[in-house]
C-alpha cells in the first residue's frame, strides 16, 4: 500500500530524452517501477532504456495507458507539459522541475484540482513507495519497506533522515518530497491526511522548514490523528528576509519562523527532533 | 480555498480525455538561464527603485504622483512643486538617513538634490534622486496583491487604516479576498471589497479601478507582490497610489527581458555567484558552509549553531558533482574569508569523489592554507575521503561531529 504510488502504477516520463530524464528513468526501472512510456516532442519512435518514446502525451496514453507522469521538463515548458498530460487523462503528476514561474504554478494547481488530478511538486525529489515503485530522483538504496510515512519539503535532508531510519530498521510506507516552492500541488497537510487513511502507515515523520504555515496546519491535523507523528524543522538559525535556497523558505512578515513551527508541533504533542539523527530515536522511544 | 487531494486519484484506472491542447510543440530553448538540469538554483527577487516601480504602475494606468528623475541637481529644470526630493536606493530608512528633503521651489529642489546625491545610505551611494509631487492627503488606505501559499491563490488585501506598517494594523481591519487565478478578479470581489471596507460610491469606483489595474499588473508582470501603501485619498477626492512597491518573480525572467538589468537584492559576492549560477548567501557569522540541497544546508547551519558556531556564508551545491562547478563555488566561498569551511554533502546520486576533486582543485589553486572539515556521504565515498585527506581536509562521519570539529578549529586559530 502506501500513498499515491504503488506497484500497479504505470509511469510516463516527460522529458525522457534529456540528461536527467534518461538517467532517472534507468534508476526508476532499476527500482522496479513500471515505466511504460516516455514523451519528448520531436523524439517519437526512439527508445530509452527499452521504454518507447512518443511525440505527445496523447499518443503515449493511447498506446501504453500510463496513469502517472513524472516531468523532467525545462521550467518554461512545464505548464504546457503538465496540462498536456492532464488533458491526456493522467491523474498523478510528479513535477521535478525547479524554477517554474509562480504564476504558472498558481494556474496549474487550480487547473489540476478542477480536473481531479494530483500534482506532487514542483521543485521536488518525487516519491517512493519502498518495495513497490519510485517516481522520483531519490537514491534507490536508502529505502526499506515498512510502516512509517515520510513527508518532507526537502530533498537531500530527506535522504539523510530516510537513510538513518533504514539503518535503524525503521522501514517506510511511502516517502513523499512535496517540494520546496511556495506553491505546491500536494501540501504537507494533504500528504499527512493521505497517510492518516493509509492502512499500511502506522506513524508519520514530517520534515519541515521555515517559510509559510504548512507545518502549523500540519500540526493541527496531527493533533486529531490516532497515528503518531514526529517532526524536524530546518532553518532555526535562518536570518529573516533571506531566501534560503528554496523559494518557499523565506521568513516574511514575521510568519513562518522555525520557532512558530516548533511551538505548533510541541503544543500538538508532537515530538520535535533537535538534530536530524534524533528522528529514529524518537520513533523508537 | 483549500484543495483536498483525492487519495485514490493516482491509482484509479485512467480514462483518456480529449486533448484541448493537441499539437502544441515545445519552443526552442531560448536565452533562459534557468534551464532544467542546471544543477544550482539561485533564488532572489528582482527589486525596483521607487521611480522604476512608479513607471510600471503608470504603464497599467494606476494613478501615481508626478515626478522627475535626476542624476545631477541641474537635471531638475521643472520639477513638480511642492515636492519631496528622495534618494533612489534599495534600502529602507532613507528618510532617517537624510535621504528625503522637501522643496517649495525649483531652486530649493536643486539644492536638496545637491545635498542628497553622493550621500551614502547603508551600503549604497545615492546616484539618483526622484523629485515627487507632494500630495494633499486626506485619508490613507492600504492595498496589496500577493499570493497565499496555503490557499494556492492570489490574495488581494486592503484596509482603510493605511500609511503605516501593515503589520501594525489589526488583523480584523484588513480585508482579504482570494482571487481564483483561472478566471481572475471578477466584479463580485470588488463589490465585496467596497462593502467590507464600507466605502462610499465615489471611493469604491476609484479603489475598484485601481484594484483591477493592480491585479492586471500582478499577473502580466509575474509579480510576487504589488503593494500600494498609502493608497492616498486626496483632499480633492481623487485616489492616488502614494507609494508603489513591486517585487517580480525572477523565475519568469524569460517573459520579461526588460527586467534583466534591474538591481537585485544581493551583495557583490552574491551577485558574482548568481552570475555563475551558484546559490550563495552571506550571513553574519564566520564559518563557511557548503552542503547540497537547501534543506540539508539549513539543517547544517542549525547543527553548527547548536554546537556553538555561526554560519558566515551558505553555499548550496544542489545536485552538482561537476568538479569545475564545485571548484568555482568553493572559490567564491573562499572570497568571503571564512575562519573554517564545513562541507556537508549527502550524495545519493551525487558522486562524492568528483565533489572531492573539485574541492581539492580549489584548495590547490588557492595556495594558502584553509581549514576544511568534510562530512561526505554517497557514491564513491571512500575514494572521496582519500582525495580530501591528501588535500589536508579533516574527514568526519556525522553532521554533529563535523560541526564540533569546525567550531574547535575556529577556536584554535
Amino acid at each position: 500500500m502506501g500513498i499515491l504510488l504503488g506497484a500497479e502504477t504505470r509511469l510516463m516520463v516527460q522529458g525522457i530524452t534529456g540528461h536527467q530524464g534518461t538517467f532517472h528513468t534507468r534508476a526508476m526501472l532499476d527500482y522496479g517501477t513500471k515505466v511504460v512510456a516516455g514523451v519528448t516532442p520531436g523524439k517519437g519512435g526512439t527508445v530509452v532504456h527499452g521504454v518507447p518514446v512518443y511525440d505527445s502525451c496523447e499518443e503515449a496514453v493511447a498506446t501504453e495507458t500510463p496513469n502517472a507522469s513524472i516531468l523532467f521538463v525545462p521550467a518554461i515548458y512545464a505548464k504546457d507539459a503538465t496540462v498536456e498530460a492532464i488533458e491526456a487523462g493522467v491523474r498523478l503528476l510528479v513535477i521535478i522541475t525547479d524554477h517554474i514561474p509562480f504564476h504558472d504554478s498558481l494556474d496549474l494547481m487550480h487547473y489540476a484540482h478542477l480536473r481531479g488530478a494530483s500534482i506532487v511538486g514542483p521543485n521536488c525529489p518525487g516519491l517512493c513507495t519502498p518495495g513497490a515503485a519510485k517516481a522520483g530522483i531519490m537514491p534507490n538504496h536508502i529505502f526499506l519497506p515498512g510502516p512509517y510515512g515520510v513527508v518532507s519539503r526537502s530533498g537531500t535532508l530527506t535522504y539523510e533522515i530516510v537513510n538513518m531510519m533504514t539503518r535503524a530498521g525503521l522501514g517506510q510506507s511511502t516517502c513523499i518530497g512535496i517540494g520546496g516552492d511556495p506553491i505546491v500541488g500536494t501540501s504537507m497537510v494533504e500528504a499527512l491526511a493521505l497517510f492518516a487513511k493509509d492502512p499500511a502507515t502506522r506513524g508519520v515523520v514530517v520534515v519541515g522548514e521555515i517559510g509559510g504555515t504548512a507545518e502549523e496546519e500540519t500540526a493541527a491535523l496531527a493533533k486529531t490523528m490516532d497515528k503518531p507523528v514526529w517532526a524536524y524543522v530546518a532553518g532555526r538559525t535562518a536570518p529573516p528576509g533571506k531566501r534560503m535556497g528554496h523559494a518557499g523558505a523565506i521568513i516574511a512578515q514575521g510568519m513562518g519562523t522555525a520557532e512558530s513551527k516548533v511551538r505548533a508541533f510541541t503544543e500538538a504533542g508532537i515530538p520535535v527532533a533537535k538534530y536530524p539523527r534524533e528522528i529514529p530515536e524518537l520513533i523508537k522511544a | 480555498m483549500t484543495f483536498v487531494t483525492d487519495p485514490d486519484c493516482g491509482l484509479e484506472k485512467h480514462t483518456p480525455a480529449s486533448s484541448l491542447y493537441g499539437g502544441v510543440r515545445f519552443r526552442k530553448r531560448g536565452r533562459n538561464k534557468a534551464k532544467w538540469g542546471s544543477a544550482i538554483a539561485p533564488r532572489t527577487r528582482v527589486k525596483f527603485l521607487e521611480y522604476q516601480a512608479h513607471a510600471v504602475f503608470r504603464k497599467y494606468g494606476i494613478p501615481v504622483p508626478s515626478g522627475a528623475l535626476a542624476a545631477k541637481p541641474e537635471d531638475l529644470v521643472n520639477p513638480p512643486l511642492p515636492c519631496a526630493v528622495k534618494a533612489q536606493v534599495l534600502i529602507g530608512g532613507r528618510g532617517k538617513a537624510g535621504g528625503i528633503k522637501f522643496a517649495k521651489t525649483a531652486t530649493e529642489a536643486r539644492a536638496a538634490a545637491n545635498a542628497i546625491l553622493g550621500m551614502r545610505i547603508g551600503p549604497y551611494t545615492v546616484k539618483q534622486v526622484y523629485a515627487q509631487e507632494k500630495l494633499d492627503i486626506a485619508r490613507e488606505f492600504y492595498l496589496s496583491i500577493t499570493f497565499d501559499r496555503s490557499a494556492r491563490a492570489p490574495v488581494l488585501m486592503a484596509s482603510t487604516s493605511g500609511g503605516v506598517d501593515i503589520e501594525s494594523v489589526p488583523h480584523a481591519s484588513i480585508v482579504r479576498l482570494h482571487v481564483p487565478p483561472l478566471v481572475g478578479l471578477q466584479p463580485y470581489l470588488l463589490r465585496n471589497l467596497a462593502r467590507r471596507l464600507k466605502l462610499s460610491k465615489k471611493l469604491a469606483a476609484q479603489v475598484s479601478d485601481i484594484a483591477i489595474k493592480a491585479y492586471a499588473l500582478f499577473r502580466q508582470e509575474d509579480a510576487e507582490l504589488v503593494e500600494i501603501n498609502p493608497l492616498a485619498v486626496l483632499k480633492n477626492g481623487r485616489v492616488v497610489a502614494g507609494d508603489a512597491k513591486l517585487v517580480i518573480d525572477d523565475n519568469a525572467e524569460h517573459r520579461h527581458p526588460e527586467y534583466a538589468n534591474l538591481p537585485q537584492d544581493r551583495t557583490p559576492l552574491e551577485e558574482e555567484a548568481h552570475d555563475k549560477g551558484i546559490t550563495f548567501i552571506q550571513l553574519d557569522g564566520d564559518i563557511g558552509v557548503i552542503a547540497n540541497g537547501a534543506g540539508l544546508t539549513m539543517a547544517t547551519l542549525d547543527v553548527l549553531n547548536l554546537k556553538g558556531g555561526k554560519g558566515g556564508a551558505f553555499l548550496d551545491l544542489a545536485g552538482t558533482d561537476n568538479p569545475e562547478t564545485v571548484k568555482q563555488a568553493f572559490e567564491i566561498l573562499l572570497k568571503a574569508k571564512p575562519s573554517v569551511i564545513f562541507l556537508n554533502v549527502f550524495g545519493g546520486i551525487t558522486k562524492a569523489d568528483t565533489v572531492a576533486t573539485g574541492v581539492e582543485q580549489a584548495l590547490l589553486a588557492h595556495g594558502k592554507k584553509v581549514r576544511v572539515v568534510a562530512r561526505i556521504k554517497g557514491v564513491n565515498e571512500d575514494r572521496a575521503k582519500e582525495i580530501l585527506s591528501d588535500a589536508g581536509v579533516h574527514s568526519v562521519e556525522t553532521i554533529e561531529a563535523g560541526a564540533e570539529m569546525a567550531v574547535k578549529l575556529r577556536r584554535a586559530r
